[in-house]
């Protein structure tokens, strides 16, 4: 029961938008009015201005509407069971993209850093992986689709069975 | 069984549409199948298809792998592995 209220008052709001968006004022937004928070962990994605070493003109991001909402949902849900947040803002942005704009925020909130900490770098690990967006970008020589990255992938799989992985 | 069938990016691109409905015929009972059917379906679903092992799937917006059975699916996606964040 204990666990149930912590993971209802965890103030979660996720936002698919083509708009930017200010990241200190989220920021500001989830730590407004209250004294229970010690922590605020805040990560900004940005459009680089090269890819694979080539300068980019800009990105565009497909997704898939419904189930992009969804799938960040279900994991901010997920992080909410596995850490004590206060609050979680999750904004990822689609359409086209200049070098030097903002992509994608998350933002979590704890009491203490180390839940807020993780929960953003885990929330980051699986919108790379998990959640249906792609990038193209227009570079020079035309527009191309960005290859994932194995990288990524280890990244999203170390957060499979914390217990395991604790225990080995 | 007619389902819609969408597609998300470079299979999108390869296959020339976004979205179709499918009639799914007897005997493909999964998403793995349904890429092979597809895949014969045209040199551009061939090129969409050529390598199904790439190509991920969701079943009413939820990921799933090629072995889920298509059961009562309304919406079947396509997709590369997905770069977003």
């Amino acid at each position: 029961m204990a666990r149930y209220i912590k993971i209802m008052t965890a103030k979660a709001t996720v936002r698919l938008q083509r708009e930017p968006f200010d990241a200190a004022e989220e920021a500001a937004a989830l730590t407004r009015e209250r004294t229970d928070v010690g922590a605020v962990v805040s990560f900004t994605g940005i459009c680089r201005g090269d890819e694979n070493g080539k300068p980019i003109t800009a990105l565009t991001l497909e997704h898939y509407p419904g189930m992009a909402e969804a799938e960040i949902k279900r994991h901010v849900a997920e992080a909410s069971k596995r850490w004590p947040l206060l609050g979680v803002t999750v904004i990822h942005r689609y359409g086209r993209i200049a070098p030097g704009e903002d992509i994608v925020l998350v933002v979590t909130t704890s009491s203490h850093r180390q839940a807020a900490f993780a929960a953003a770098e885990f929330l980051m690990d699986y919108l790379k992986t998990r959640a249906p967006f792609w990038k193209q970008v227009e570079q020079s020589g035309g527009k191309s689709w960005v290859d994932s990255k194995s990288a990524d992938d280890a990244a999203a799989e170390r957060w499979h069975a914390p217990g395991k992985q604790a225990a080995e | 069984m007619t389902i819609k069938v969408r597609y998300f990016a470079w299979v999108r691109e390869r296959v020339g549409k976004p979205e179709e409905d499918i009639d799914i015929p007897p005997g493909v009972k999964t998403v793995g199948e349904l890429m092979a059917w597809l895949a014969g379906r045209g040199e551009e679903y061939a090129h969409a298809f050529e390598k199904p092992n790439v190509i991920r799937a969701a079943i009413d917006k939820a990921h799933v792998n090629a072995q889920a059975p298509i059961g009562k699916a309304a919406e079947i996606a396509f997709f590369p592995p997905m770069t977003g964040g």
